[in-house]
């Protein structure tokens, strides 16, 4: 009786060792960036406290405290609100951990979403060239000839006046950001498949009779991955500044969802009497943001020790 | 390359859609619309635009109908001055960083500058403005038996010119425009002097018994610089840009606020006609950013 054997799948061991070679060095190289190191447990908090801001709050964030409010702010400490209320008598802390957790999704999602749309159109540009290439990088030239800021803003104008609702909703922040900032992203990675496809092992897995799009997400893609990584860090940073501005602008988040940029568009009016209102949500955001831009830093360094 | 260039040119035109699209959005006037040739298709209306944009033409807006075009020009010198204060500081404080920190490289001055630029880097300017704003405007600064106060609004204090009045207007806005650039332009100069001071000609030039200064600034620098300016040209519409932001907290004049009201407003004419200035002057930047590097660095040819 033959005995049908499951053809094994054999691993090829000398790809697996250099695989954890690589990854062990990547970590060692990263463990001696300190700053990155604490960039990226200040990062995990923030986060935490972000997924957890409903357990941790001591407050509902949109409860007016009116037992105690006159009107004005009241000052850190007093009536057991630890970092005071804004002007509407709101506790601050509670507002600062639940903007966090609105601030963080929007840059992930769109981050994700830049990524994607950044690294299909760089991957295809940079792996057919041509006139496919030259179509593609035309476009993203447009879209690199705008300053973000502007655009961004006469956006959201024209979809919140289109759709007569004041309030913009969450995924249309998230899709205007990440659809227009993809063009950095897929020069980056146009870049390294242009560079790619020329080498041996692209040639290789061609004459074996791999599909183009194997090719490109299985052979090329993981070659091209560590930029990919450090761009996506930073603009993970970049875009939590962005959607602030556009919260702080009034044309982001609404309130009385918080979020660290629109919490402070009205502290500018009561400056003078209660700077705190002021002072923490920008401070959440400098910080937070910092310690993304050293962790992808530090990233860079471990990931690509030529590029510097 | 030049065919390259003039292609780029086109952003001014796939825009036409957004100076269209909104037109139709606020739909109530159906006699305007006709007036204005608002019924027309789109494409047929994108081209006329088109067609005067050529003509330097950006139509009216519809706020206060007046000529966009005058309009914005009435604000560029507001902008021109801050902007290029902004430009004036970061260029020197920033390039003045970079050579320090580069000349003692992992030294604690060079950490200092070094952490500066991550902090410019990280810091919102909207938020950074408005600590400015606290320390210096609101609170005031006591110092040597004198309150300093600056005033946080405004390009001056009344019509009358008045150069000292006009100056302590000026500080912070530029200020809070020049920090982030400072920190880029700073770290790029570290980078590219580092590795300009690793090169055989400046071993050649230690060798042959020149003094430091000569080497780190006839020698380092001259080379260092040539992708400096290429990172600085570039950002120069960002400095622009960048300008709604710091312009809207400090209620400076210029097209930054222009754009912010005309925004409010939905002065769609106008928008249109600050985006397609601002995107020309990317466009020409990167023009003169190539041109730039061309001609200050022999060894690239394009063809």
């Amino acid at each position: 009786m033959a005995v049908t054997v499951a053809p094994a799948r054999v691993p090829l061991p000398v790809a697996d060792d250099d695989v954890r070679i690589e990854r062990h060095g990547v970590w060692k190289r990263f463990r001696k960036h300190k700053l990155a190191l604490g960039g990226a447990v200040v990062l995990l908090l923030t986060t935490l406290i972000a997924v957890f801001a409903k357990l941790l709050a001591p407050w509902d964030p949109n409860y007016i405290d009116q037992a105690n409010w006159s009107g004005y702010p009241l000052a850190p400490g007093i009536a057991h609100h630890i970092l005071g209320t804004d002007d509407a008598g709101r506790d601050l802390l509670s507002r600062l951990m639940f903007g966090a957790q609105i601030s963080l999704t929007i840059a992930f999602f769109a981050v994700l979403m830049e990524l994607a749309i950044g690294t299909v159109v760089g991957a295809v540009a940079g792996y057919y060239g041509g006139w496919v290439d030259y179509t593609l990088m035309r476009i993203t030239d447009v879209f690199l000839a705008i300053p973000l800021l502007p655009l961004l803003l006469v956006l959201t104008a024209i979809v919140a006046a289109s759709s007569n609702k004041a309030a913009l909703g969450f995924g249309v922040i998230v899709a205007i950001i990440g659809g227009l900032s993809w063009p950095s992203v897929a020069r980056l990675v146009r870049a390294s498949f242009l560079s790619l496809r020329e080498k041996e092992f692209c040639e290789a897995a061609r004459a074996v009779g791999n599909r183009d799009l194997r090719i490109i997400f299985r052979h090329l893609l993981p070659n091209a991955v560590a930029p990919i990584i450090v761009q996506g860090t930073l603009d993970v940073a970049g875009v939590i500044i962005l959607e602030s501005t556009l919260s702080f602008l009034g044309f982001g988040i609404q309130p009385p969802t918080a979020s660290w940029g629109n919490m402070l568009s009205n502290a500018e009016s009561n400056m003078s009497i209660a700077p705190w209102v002021a002072i923490f949500p920008g401070l959440c955001i400098l910080v937070t943001v910092l310690a993304i831009n050293y962790l992808g830093d530090g990233l860079r360094d471990a990931l690509d020790p030529k590029m510097k | 390359m030049i065919l390259y260039w003039i292609l780029n040119n086109v952003p001014g035109g796939p825009l036409g859609p957004y100076l269209a699209n909104p037109h139709i959005t606020p739909a109530d006037i159906e006699r305007l619309r006709h007036n204005f040739g608002l019924d027309q298709p789109l494409p047929v209306r994108y081209f006329r635009w088109l067609l005067a944009l050529l003509h330097g033409e950006l139509g009216y807006s519809t706020s206060n109908s007046e000529s966009v075009v005058t309009a914005i020009t009435e604000r560029i010198p507001a902008t021109l001055l801050l902007a290029g204060t902004a430009f004036a500081i970061s260029l020197v404080i920033g390039i003045t960083f970079g050579i320090i920190a580069a000349v003692k490289p992992y030294s604690w001055i060079d950490y200092l500058i070094t952490t500066f630029a991550f902090f410019g880097q990280s810091m919102p300017v909207f938020w950074f403005a408005l600590m400015m704003q606290l320390a210096f405007a609101v609170a005031g600064v006591t110092a040597f038996g004198y309150h300093f106060s600056l005033p946080s609004a405004g390009i001056s204090s009344s019509d009358d010119f008045d150069l000292g009045d006009r100056l302590q207007h000026l500080v912070l806005p530029s200020l809070v425009l020049s920090l982030a650039y400072i920190a880029i332009w700073s770290r790029f100069t570290r980078s590219s002097m580092l590795e300009v001071m690793r090169t055989d000609y400046i071993r050649t030039a230690a060798a042959k018994g020149l003094d430091r200064v000569t080497i780190i600034l006839r020698h380092g620098l001259k080379n260092a610089m040539i992708p400096v300016v290429t990172i600085v040209a570039l950002s120069l519409p960002g400095l622009f840009s960048g300008a709604v932001v710091t312009e809207y907290i400090f209620s400076w004049p210029g097209m930054g606020r222009l754009f912010w009201n005309a925004l409010g407003q939905f002065d769609f004419p106008l928008l249109m006609g600050y985006l397609v200035i601002v995107s020309f002057l990317v466009v020409f930047f990167n023009l003169l950013a190539d041109v730039a590097y061309a001609w200050l660095d022999p060894r690239v040819k394009y063809d």
